[in-house]
């Protein structure tokens, strides 16, 4: 075997360094449409999102934001915390050719509003009254991921169209899962396409033959457990329904061929903690499949490696002579203590990131370290930005 | 409580085991049964829940683990092989004095077997049930049809935390749990998650899926059962909880604690955390003391001690006043440090450690 190899262990692994990840590149190259923030939840993806829009905008372009979740008081100091679904300008940002636009996405109304756009008003109106429709408009897991999509399609055929924006930046839902946004069409489709609803339909389009004995056993059963008046609305909006569905998928496909278009970039957020970086390795893969633009990967909240070689061993070695002294040291005993204890985040977040680097050796990766305030203001966004940017910028 | 004597043979039974006693402290909860947690992506709820689950199990308690967003954390947790839809004995509690340590059993549970058991067993539903799979209704049930499956998520813990059961068996119905801790849907969520008949009634006015939902209501409603909030000392968490004790309120369900994770060392005091941040800390003094330890000093060094001190200082400060938002709540608040490295299974019995010290179990 290799004699000349050493152990190689995550520390050791200094030959996987990930390519570097030139966001001021993506963000003024004018081919670059659209950016999509992807990541499990928890990962400071609305923050991301809400940085590249500045920086983009204050470096020229005429930007607009689409925010799903943001905190509350970021909302307030981009002017968005009113639910309007429609963007506003977002005060402060610095004069110059650029512009930026900032809005909170409003999953329910942005359904109804496909629907107001797709049957006639009456036909609209019992649709939206429909409890199924209700349900399925507020809380059917998917619709949020569909509906950033819908309005993400929305915005790009607007911006298309008027010239306001040249450039959409989207934040994704607060999922589990960062496949959850790129799943959502899919799912819909199969549900529209489902055996199920194809059945309800049935009766409302052909001849009663197809009432089959199996159809007979099925309604029984779910009247039983669900009661008649259950199947009697579900049927009435799934035929109500009916003669959406088709546009409903339309513009899904649509939506899903401008994701996989040159004019976008997919960037992976995530946090140096394990499972963010596991669902970050599944989404690049997933990402690839499909042939989607990935730009690279950020990886938020990163601990500050410190200046000095002190280790974290020698450190709390000091610790402990300092504490056969007679006291009056513990300030000094304390620095050490967090020294040691930085050293020790930051060498198990180095391990954790070369592991993915070895794994995705192509992913260009921005390492955003943690700052010692949370992010609330545009301020606070400009340094994330220019953090983002890299030591460089 | 009980302590049981332990079914696996893993752990010997001690003969000093006593029933109901609790020498070292007392749990704030003795009359729950069931915990469940909740808490924002990225603040660790699922580790809490497990930790709980074995600080549970360290009372002598038997302990049911359950899991219900299919990404087989549990599993990842305690290093087992993905769990099944079934009870598996994953873990141990720690021996403490009170004599032997409880076990702590998972389960997975999935919508889908969830509503093929209920149909089983409620309705005798064997073809037709079959045939609901083969028409694709099993499908249009749990993914689509709102409230169906957290009804039925939340129906399978219902079951688990039902009386009847027979203890320290292995029966096909299941044994008697002496406590069940649910890793729940997030905070944004858990109202409308545990709300299950409230989410129904839009759709399902009367039948029998809505008496289900009703039953598992009053379980959820009762003093058994306390809804624990998982939080980190940030802005955002801590409005979401805040929020999240608001809306549980207001639907009637129990509120239990607050537990704050990752919470950052403190190694300084008030005066020194001060110092660091206005930047009058005695450097000649820390020097002077770094010498006497043998540490080599040198510029760099004592500059990024001190500024490492100063960061330290101003994200302690923010914690702070998000830890004094996190009391204006109201409940009772239970601490976990962050483990500088990592969490692992020695990691969560730390964890339970100290859930335990602090009574939560």
């Amino acid at each position: 075997m290799s004699r000349q190899r050493t152990r190689v262990g995550p520390l050791a692994s200094t030959g996987e360094v990930a390519p570097t990840l030139d966001i001021d590149a993506l963000l003024d190259n004018p081919a670059t449409e659209i950016i999509v923030c992807c990541g499990s939840g928890g990962v400071g993806k609305t923050t991301t999102s809400a940085s590249l829009a500045l920086r983009a905008a204050e470096r020229g372009r005429k930007v607009v934001v689409l925010t799903i979740d943001p905190a509350r008081r970021l909302a307030q100091s981009m002017g968005i915390e009113a639910l309007d679904n429609t963007p506003r300008p977002v005060a402060g940002v610095a004069d110059g050719t650029g512009s930026l636009d900032a809005m909170m996405l409003d999953m329910k109304r942005t359904f109804d509003e496909v629907v107001e756009s797709q049957a006639s008003p009456e036909k609209a109106k019992q649709i939206l009254e429909n409890p199924f429709y209700i349900a399925l408009s507020s809380s059917f897991a998917g619709t949020q991921e569909y509906m950033a999509m819908e309005k993400l399609g929305q915005l790009y055929r607007d911006a298309k169209q008027s010239g306001a924006y040249d450039l959409i930046v989207v934040d994704t839902p607060p999922s589990r899962s960062a496949l959850d946004f790129l799943d959502a069409p899919e799912r819909l489709s199969s549900f529209l396409d489902g055996k199920f609803i194809r059945l309800l339909l049935a009766p409302a389009r052909g001849p009663a033959r197809i009432m089959t004995a199996g159809f007979g056993l099925i309604t029984n059963a779910l009247t039983k457990i669900l009661g008649a008046t259950v199947l009697q609305d579900l049927q009435m909006f799934v035929a109500a329904f009916d003669t959406l569905f088709g546009g409903f998928r339309q513009r899904a496909q649509k939506t899903y061929e401008l994701l996989q278009a040159e004019g976008t970039a997919f960037l992976v957020i995530a946090a140096p903690e394990p499972d963010a970086l596991r669902e970050a390795a599944y989404f690049v893969d997933r990402l690839s499949g499909e042939n989607m633009p990935l730009a690279g990967l950020v990886v938020n909240r990163a601990g500050i490696r410190p200046e000095s070689e002190l280790s974290a061993d020698e450190a709390m070695a000091a610790v402990e002579r300092l504490a056969r002294r007679d006291g009056g040291a513990e300030v000094t005993a304390g620095l050490l203590r967090l020294h040691a204890d930085r050293v020790r985040i930051v060498e198990r977040e180095t391990g954790l990131r070369a592991r993915f680097a070895a794994a995705n050796p192509r992913v260009a990766t921005a390492v955003v370290p943690a700052l010692a305030t949370d992010v609330h203001d545009l301020d606070g966004l400009r340094r994330i930005g220019s953090l983002l940017a890299g030591p460089a910028a | 409580m009980t302590c049981r004597v332990a079914s696996a043979g893993s752990v010997p039974s001690s003969p000093t085991a006593r029933l109901g006693s609790r020498p070292v402290s007392t749990t704030d909860w003795p009359k729950v049964q069931l915990h469940v947690v909740t808490g924002k992506g990225g603040t660790g709820k699922s580790t809490v829940a497990a930790a709980l689950a074995l600080a549970l199990a360290s009372r002598g308690k038997s302990v049911l683990l359950c899991e219900v967003e299919g990404r087989q954390g549990i599993a990842q947790m305690f290093d087992v092989s993905p769990l099944p839809y079934e009870e598996r004995r994953i873990a141990s509690g720690l021996p403490g004095s009170e004599g032997s340590a409880g076990e702590v059993y998972a389960l997975h549970i999935d919508a889908e077997s969830a509503l093929l058991e209920y149909l089983a067993m409620y309705y005798k539903l064997g073809r037709a049930g079959r045939a609901l799979d083969r028409f694709g209704v099993i499908d249009f049930a749990t993914t689509v049809a709102p409230g169906v499956r957290d009804v039925l998520l939340t129906g399978k813990v219902f079951e688990a935390a039902k009386d009847g059961r027979k203890k320290g068996t292995s029966s096909k119905a299941g044994q008697q749990y002496d406590a069940i801790v649910l890793d729940a849907p997030p905070t944004g969520r858990i109202a409308q998650f545990l709300n299950v008949n409230g989410e129904l009634a839009g759709l399902a006015k009367a039948g029998p899926i809505k008496k289900q939902a009703d039953t598992v209501m009053t379980l959820f409603r009762s003093p058994r059962t306390a809804i624990h909030l998982v939080t980190v000392l940030e802005e955002m968490p801590v409005q979401e909880t805040a929020d999240g004790v608001g809306e549980l309120h207001q639907a009637k369900l129990p509120v239990g604690g607050v537990i704050v994770n990752l919470v950052r060392p403190r190694d300084l005091s008030a005066e020194q955390l001060d110092a660091a941040r206005n930047g009058t800390l005695d450097r000649d003094g820390i020097e002077a003391d770094l010498r006497s330890a043998g540490v080599e000093v040198d510029k760099v060094l004592v500059d990024g001690l001190l500024t490492e001190a100063h960061d330290h200082a101003e994200r302690r400060a923010l914690e702070e006043s998000q830890r004094a938002l996190v009391h204006e709540i109201g409940v009772p608040i239970y601490e976990l440090p962050r483990l500088p490295s990592g969490v692992d299974m020695g990691g969560l019995y730390q964890l339970a450690a100290t859930l335990r010290e602090q009574g939560m179990a």
